[in-house]
């Protein structure tokens, strides 16, 4: 075991000043080559997390642009040896924490610490565990201590303070935060209960005695957005756009509006408007 | 003192059941929970439950015996247990009425629903207009076409049906089409869950709104055949009808309990919905159970001729009672199913819907086996209207021309 206990995702963080970039991109979307292509041109453009969804037959938390993505792959046939080979090709090309965000069936079904243990040897940072919350984490939690993966649960506007707490006690890396109350999708507007509940983590973060990063997804398609959300938290996630530029115009498309994004790094919020 | 198998509550039915929902759900989730756990003994919502049940469903519903059917069933005796004539056609409606009860008191104003074979859905949709809630209903696209009528009926009920493109298009990806309404507008509305699977509280919930199935149909069988049966039979989907028959029974140790899966092309093909019989145990849905799976964690599209079983997940106590061998299940191909179809609907005047036939198919079967002593009660889960058209089509009854009407 690594006496690395703060993790990839809050170093690659706390590198960018607090203020980082984190894309989705589907794992093998349109094609395993063209994927690691897309992921490197966007870490090169200046995100510094990319989170690599697993392809999921039942994935009740994504909107239409990603899950007709990850259908395409699913439908061409996926096995998740193409996960530790994109994990293992982009993080040696790039600085960028390179987590994958997935249901939980596929990590049981390939057995949960083989998972950690395959993940961390490909230079994974950790997963992202949408239908694992921390109560049903134990097996998880244990696999990821022992590889020293980061685990990233999500804190939702609806969660109580207690549900909160749990994530922020759980969770390494940082936590989830979740912008709106839908799935994920291309959104005009931010939505201001992201502010709120990233106080509210903050809040929780201090009474539990556990500082961590927040990070806001769904719902982020624009420079502004970014600004918007690096206020107030730690991190930007973007989804849905990205991959609509990767299905309309490959790797150049996704490289230009992953830069346009970070444009939204360097510029203070409502400026860009 | 060992439990008593009726008394058992969720989350948990031995390793199946949970709660493995995002984050987003589980306040609303947690919600609903509260407030069945504060009606479960509330004997005013018991009432009122009970007085919908008797003034607008109709209950309690018959028992009839088979005795034509019975010669095709090596004389044993065959009692069926009429939910088929259920206000709406099928037992669905009596989870539905609860769940609207609960909805109400949650003060949601709008409700949800996935639905396979469209019972479910007509049977929201119906509450709904009862009740005054908006409704909208998902359905699997392939669904939508087999089952036309249903989506007719739904749309003059004045719900919105939403037609699933997404994944095999069938009642799975409705149910994840459904789940994704919920998180977005989960204040005003409640996902009323179709069958005794997801996440708890809906397996328990679900099931002790029909569990008055079983509790009619075990005095009705005393009191007609002086007896418990020797078999209680039913189709199982997602196994709420079967878990509504069985629930009586779970504790009478000479009863056996066989619920017969869509077998599809055959149990030794890949075209089946053998959730219990050939899946492994992983999550869909919100819960642990048995489902049909790949080797990398993918559900597997399922596949029956009946849109109601069509379904690759199954109810986690159903699982549980397998793994503990209190119930058995057993597979009931789309050519059987439909051979019973034909032999209840000619030799008693009852047209079963095509989930039921596969309940029809084991009884015959079983009764063959077991000879003119055996007393089996069978649920006769719904009505046949809906699959008129695929009946036809199956049987060759259509001139060319009519063969695309439905
Ligand atoms: C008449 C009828 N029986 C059975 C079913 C299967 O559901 P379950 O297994 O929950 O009873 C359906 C589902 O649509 C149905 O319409």
């Amino acid at each position: 075991m690594s006496a690395n206990t703060r993790g990839k995702t809050a170093a690659a963080i706390e590198a960018a000043g607090g203020k980082a970039l984190v894309a989705y991109l589907p794992v093998g979307y349109p094609d395993l080559e063209t994927s690691i292509e897309a992921a490197v041109a966007v870490a090169d453009a200046g995100f510094q997390v990319l989170e690599l969804g697993i392809p999921y037959s039942d994935p009740a938390m994504d909107g239409p642009v990603i899950q007709a993505a990850t259908q395409q792959v699913l439908d061409r046939g996926f096995s998740l040896s193409e996960v530790f080979q994109t994990v293992e090709a982009v993080t040696a090309r790039t600085d960028a924490a390179v987590l994958s965000m997935t249901y939980w069936n596929p990590v049981l079904r390939y057995g949960v610490d083989r998972l950690a243990h395959d993940f961390a040897a490909a230079g994974g940072a950790g997963l992202i565990t949408p239908d694992l919350t921390p109560e049903n984490a134990d097996e998880w939690i244990a696999a990821a201590e022992k590889h020293d993966l980061d685990r990233i649960f999500l804190a939702a506007p609806s969660s109580s303070d207690a549900r909160i707490d749990r994530a922020v006690e759980a969770s390494r890396g940082f936590v989830y935060t979740v912008s709106t109350m839908g799935t994920t999708g291309v959104r005009g507007d931010m939505d201001t209960a992201a502010r709120t509940l990233s106080e509210r983590i903050a809040e929780s973060s201090a009474r539990v005695g556990k500082p961590i990063a927040r990070c806001v997804g769904l719902g982020i398609s624009r420079p502004e957005h970014v600004a918007d959300v690096l206020d107030y938290a730690e991190g930007a996630i973007v989804g849905s756009a990205l991959v609509a530029a990767l299905r309309d115009g490959g790797v150049p498309a996704v490289a230009a509006k992953a830069a346009e994004l970070v444009t939204g790094l360097h510029s203070d919020p409502g400026t860009l408007s | 003192m060992t439990e008593k198998l009726r008394d058992h509550h969720g989350p948990w039915f031995g390793d199946h059941g949970g709660v493995f929902m995002p984050e987003p759900l589980i306040s609303a989730i947690e919600e609903l929970t509260a407030a069945y756990d504060a009606l479960r003994g509330d004997d005013e919502f018991w009432n009122e439950f009970h007085r919908l049940g008797r003034e607008y469903t109709g209950r309690p519903s018959l028992l009839t015996e088979a005795t034509r059917l019975s010669e095709l069933a090596g004389g044993a005796r065959i009692f069926l247990k009429r939910e088929d004539l259920n206000h709406t056609g099928s037992h669905k409606i009596n989870n539905v009425l609860g769940q609207a009860l609960v909805a109400k008191r949650l003060g949601k104003t709008r409700l949800i629903a996935e639905t396979g074979a469209g019972q479910h859905g007509v049977a929201t949709a119906t509450a709904a207009a009862y009740f005054g809630f908006d409704c909208t209903i998902y359905m699997g696209e392939v669904d939508t076409e087999r089952q036309a009528l249903n989506v007719a009926r739904m749309r003059m009920l004045g719900a919105e049906v939403v037609s699933v493109k997404t994944g095999s298009r069938t009642l799975k990806d409705a149910i994840n089409e459904g789940l994704r309404d919920w998180v977005a507008h989960t204040d005003t509305t409640h996902y009323l869950m179709g069958t005794v699977a997801g996440p708890h509280p809906f397996p328990e919930m679900v099931r002790d709104f029909h569990r008055q199935i079983g509790e009619e149909a075990r005095e009705q069988i005393q009191t007609a055949a002086g007896r418990l049966p020797d078999a209680v039979l039913a189709c199982v989907g997602g196994g709420s009808n079967a878990m509504g028959i069985f629930h009586a029974f779970l504790d009478d140790a000479d009863v056996r309990l066989i619920g017969l899966e869509a077998a599809g092309d055959g149990a030794e093909t890949e075209k089946h919905a053998l959730s219990v019989g050939r899946g492994t145990p992983g999550l869909l849905h919100g819960m642990r159970t048995y489902l049909l799976q790949d080797e990398n964690g993918q559900t597997i599209e399922s596949h029956s001729i009946s849109a109601g079983l069509d379904y690759p997940g199954v109810g986690p106590e159903h699982s549980w009672l397998n793994d503990i061998g209190r119930a058995e299940y057993e597979p009931v191909s789309d050519t059987e199913a439909m051979d019973a179809f034909s032999a209840l609907t000619r030799k008693e005047g009852i047209m079963p819907a095509i989930e039921s036939a596969h309940a029809i198919a084991g009884a015959l079967r079983l009764g063959r086996a077991l000879g003119p002593d055996a007393v089996l009660l069978v649920s006769l889960s719904g009505r046949g209207d809906k699959d008129a058209a695929t009946a036809a089509k199956w049987f060759g009854l259509l001139d060319e021309g009519e063969q695309h009407v439905g």
